[in-house]
């Protein structure tokens, strides 16, 4: 850890942090890769927390259960056991030959929205079932109907797990390269249009690192894992912050 | 006197468990109806039923008929939200929605559509004085409910059954939760209550049912055993079974 | 009848919007009701069982992919071939698709990588939650926690600046007078294996913790009061007791193990040999990675068998660890029959692979559970 943090404040600089890197004006910076990273982080929880979130009202709060619940959380455990090159793969043949979307930032957020669908799934689900009973038989009760409920009474109470959910699943998106390598590819070029962007190959801060690593440079592969780390640390800091919330 | 809700031949499983066999009685309107019978009598069950609360249980199955106001609440065409607006129901543990207080009460009022601000304030106020707790809050409606003692925040979960200003209002062994202080100043509020609402209670406290009740109901392992007004009930019981629960012999 | 036209005035109603004063007026029919608010509970409910299955489409979808994307050069080449053949040349002019190696590297690695890392693991976890002052704890976990969170791609840099060194000069050390051995500068199967060992680490110390914490403080004090030692207590009654949390450690730290890529494709040295410490060795996932880029043709074909190998590989080897560890239990035994009968393979499955304990959801619902710590959840 010390060797990181020593190795790698040395290769921090203004330069590294807001330049990209270009063979023409000799720079080397990672501007490129964190606007890259920023793009799949908002891109992926954007499909993935809705999807998550249903799939968790629907197992706790509509589906009887039974072989269909059985087989969504059978199968949510599956999702969490595939190792994440095989993730790549799939991204790879799927997202990205069959649906013609090549290496793009598209590409790889569909990807990591499979990926990190069980993280939101379980952990929204933990909060869900934390959620007593007495709310919901009160909101029904009084005549609410259960989409009501859920909207006005389940997932404010369940917001901090929510909270939670998102937190962790930034912090897997971040550190995630072997999943990313064949899907969003490697590219280290600022956005030329905001939207258009998502449809061009885009390397974050992890793949970068890798590139880095692979032509021996470590000053800036050790200058990249300081800024994972910190990125670690604070996410970790904020969980820690949601739940002390959550349970007051 | 008129009756507000009359069952006829009631019968509930619970899976194989026949948990209610045959009830039948009549609800009057503007009355306190009190059920009182042993745990696991079939009171809270038959309670719920008033409402369809119990179509939240699993492998609940109901046959008879229970008539509100002539309409026949288990038919299919009944949409069970406007059912529940007209029978309200306060449960054994107070359980007040993690928000203000004023939302809490607002809560069932937003439900049917109304967005009015001064509507809103009004049937707060109104819900709050009716349950006999808007003095104690009005200085912190908009603090969490969840910071009002036990007994104070049973009267705003009965404060919010008001709001949709419901017909029927059940209570689930509403006290037991509650400090011998608070379980006065609910009974007094039933008192009250039984102006405007027809009002029935399942409670595990013969002496709270005798106090406070018009009719009693008693149960005994699913079935309705005697019902009749509370004094008569008390006084002179028909059944032997009535006799041995209420002077303690049992349960 | 007189419903029925109730039930058509009160929609008429709703209709016009003057839904206010008739809300609070008492005499309404309960009969009938608004139909866009019936539309939205059934669509509502719809939308929320389409986020459902969409984990379930996942999975079928990426099964159906691997199967699609793989088999065609697994019977090109010849599935006994491709499988036992060790020798992986694909780009030569006659080219052999052998990943009997890399299978081999994979298994053995992540077996070794569990041998080192659980019991390091197991005892930190031990230390954290039965020797550790409060407040030793308190400082020591936010560290492992951060171990739990780094990117796999920082253990790999650490791994070749740190552990790669060391190797070599392990490696002139031993081989300083052999003539054979072909110097890897210490990229070789050792250094993954440490570095997998240290990667399954916050993995095994949070999860066997977290078990180790739920024990009932009862049972310590009975075998306190019976004049057990402290250590004779933690080793014979509260790791035994916390015995399924700690298998879920171990599955847990193979998934991590055996399916790590990134931090191990510069660590390992990548060339197809057998693994024994010293050689430089290629694993299942690093073979995807450093070839994937620049493969095409059957060659590219044969890279996608590789992940479906791997799968199955992760798949069987939760299997018998299951199987070795549950294999005297037989509550186990019974249950995952019993789930066959009445559930379906689905759930004996997840019995199998994840194990009941280990996952809160398994047998929740079904009330028929016969483990024990479930039948006495449930008296």
């Amino acid at each position: 850890m010390a060797c990181v943090f020593v190795r790698g404040i040395g290769s921090i600089n203004l330069e590294f942090l807001t330049t990209v890197t270009s063979a023409i004006n000799g720079t080397f910076g990672i501007l490129g890769n964190i606007v890259n990273a920023l793009y799949i982080i908002v891109i992926t929880i954007l499909i993935a927390t809705p999807i998550g979130i249903g799939a968790a009202v629907y197992l706790t709060e509509y589906a009887k259960p039974g072989k269909l619940v059985n087989l969504i959380e059978f199968t949510t455990e599956t999702l969490s056991g595939i190792p994440s090159i095989i993730y790549g793969l799939f991204g790879m043949v799927f997202f990205g030959t069959s649906l013609k979307l090549g290496f793009s930032i598209l590409c790889g957020s569909l990807t990591l929205t499979i990926m990190i669908l069980p993280i939101i799934i379980s952990t929204t689900q933990s909060a869900l079932k934390t959620i007593h009973m007495s709310y919901r038989s009160g909101a029904m009760g009084i005549g609410a109907t259960k989409w009501y409920m859920i909207r006005t009474i389940i997932l404010p109470s369940a917001m901090p797990g929510i909270v939670t959910a998102v937190i962790l699943s930034i912090g897997r998106i971040v550190g995630e390269s072997a999943a990313l390598l064949f899907t969003a590819g490697s590219a280290y070029l600022l956005p030329k249009s905001f939207f258009g962007h998502i449809f061009t190959s885009a390397g974050t801060l992890t793949i970068q690192m890798y590139l880095s690593m692979s032509k021996a440079e470590y000053g800036q592969a050790f200058g990249i894992a300081l800024i994972l780390i910190c990125v670690v640390l604070l996410i970790n800091f904020l969980t820690k912050v949601v739940i002390k919330l959550g349970t007051k | 006197m008129e009756n507000k809700i009359s069952v006829t031949n009631l019968n509930l499983y619970y899976g194989q468990n026949h948990a209610l066999k045959s009830v039948s009685m009549d609800i009057p309107e503007r009355k306190i109806t009190a059920f009182i019978g042993p745990s696991g009598c079939g009171k809270s069950t038959f309670l719920k039923t008033l409402n369809r609360m119990n179509d939240l249980v699993e492998n609940c199955r109901i046959e008879g008929e229970i008539l509100l106001d002539g309409e026949d609440i288990y038919s299919p065409k009944v949409d069970t939200t406007l059912l529940r607006k007209k029978v309200g129901m306060v449960f054994q543990q107070p359980n007040p929605f993690p928000m203000s207080i004023y939302d809490n009460v607002a809560y069932g009022p937003r439900i049917h559509g109304i967005k009015d601000k001064r509507t809103l304030d009004e049937i707060v106020e109104t819900s709050l004085r009716g349950a006999a707790i808007f003095d104690e809050v009005k200085d912190r409606l908009k603090k969490s409910a969840l910071g009002l003692s036990g007994g104070q925040q049973q009267r705003l979960c009965i404060a919010r059954a008001l709001a949709v200003r419901p017909g029927v209002i059940l209570m689930d062994e509403p006290t037991s939760a509650l400090d011998p202080i608070s379980t006065l100043k609910i009974e007094d509020l039933m008192d009250d209550l039984k102006k405007q609402y027809t009002v029935a209670i399942v409670t595990h406290n013969m002496q709270q049912a005798a106090r406070i009740a018009d009719y009693t109901a008693f149960f005994l392992v699913g079935e309705m055993v005697e019902t009749g007004a509370t004094s008569d009930l008390f006084s002179r019981p028909k059944d032997k079974r009535t006799e041995d629960y209420i002077t303690g012999r049992f349960g | 009848m007189e419903n029925i036209s109730a039930a058509k005035g009160r929609f008429k109603g709703k209709a016009e919007a003057s839904g206010k004063v008739k809300n609070m007026s008492n005499d309404f029919s309960i009969n009938g009701g608004s139909a866009s608010k019936n539309f939205i509970e059934v669509l509502m409910k719809f939308i929320f069982f389409l986020c459902g299955m969409t984990a379930v489409t996942a999975v079928l979808a990426i099964t159906l992919y691997m199967i699609i994307s793989g088999t065609p050069a697994l019977f090109k080449v010849g599935i006994i071939d491709m499988l036992f053949n060790t020798a992986w040349a694909p780009t030569a002019s006659e080219p052999s698709f052998g990943i009997a190696y890399m299978i081999l590297t994979s298994v053995i690695g992540t077996a070794c990588a569990i041998v080192i890392g659980v019991p390091v693991g197991l005892l930190a976890a031990v230390f954290l939650s039965e020797v550790a002052h409060k407040n030793v704890a308190a400082a020591v976990k936010p560290a492992v926690e951060l171990l739990a969170g780094i990117p796999s791609i920082v253990y790999g840099l650490m791994g070749v600046l740190i552990i790669n060194p060391l190797m070599y000069k392990l490696e002139l050390l031993i081989f300083s007078s052999s003539k054979t051995h072909q110097f890897t500068g210490g990229a070789n199967m050792l250094a993954a294996i440490l570095v997998l060992a240290v990667m399954i680490l916050p993995t095994v110390i949070n999860v066997s913790e977290t078990s180790l914490r739920a024990v009932p403080a009862e049972l310590r004090a009975a075998s306190l009061a019976l004049g057990a030692t402290k250590t004779q207590t933690i080793f014979k009654t509260t790791i035994p007791a916390a015995k399924n949390g700690i298998i879920t450690a171990i599955v847990l730290g193979v998934g991590r193990a055996i399916g790590e890529a990134m931090a191990i494709v510069l660590v390992s040295g990548n060339s197809v040999n057998l693994p024994v410490p010293f050689n430089s060795v290629r694993f299942l996932t690093t073979g995807i990675v450093s070839e994937m880029s620049y493969s095409s043709g059957l060659h590219r074909r044969a890279l996608f068998t590789v992940g479906p190998v791997l799968f199955a590989f992760i798949m069987t080897i939760n299997i018998v660890i299951n199987k070795i560890i549950k294999g005297g239990s037989k509550d186990a035994k019974y249950y995952i029959r019993f789930q066959k009968k009445n559930f379906g393979y689905c759930s004996a499955f997840t019995y199998i692979f994840v194990g009941c304990h280990s996952r809160r959801n398994s047998c929740r619902y079904c009330g028929l559970c016969f483990c024990k710590r479930h039948r006495l959840d449930k008296s």
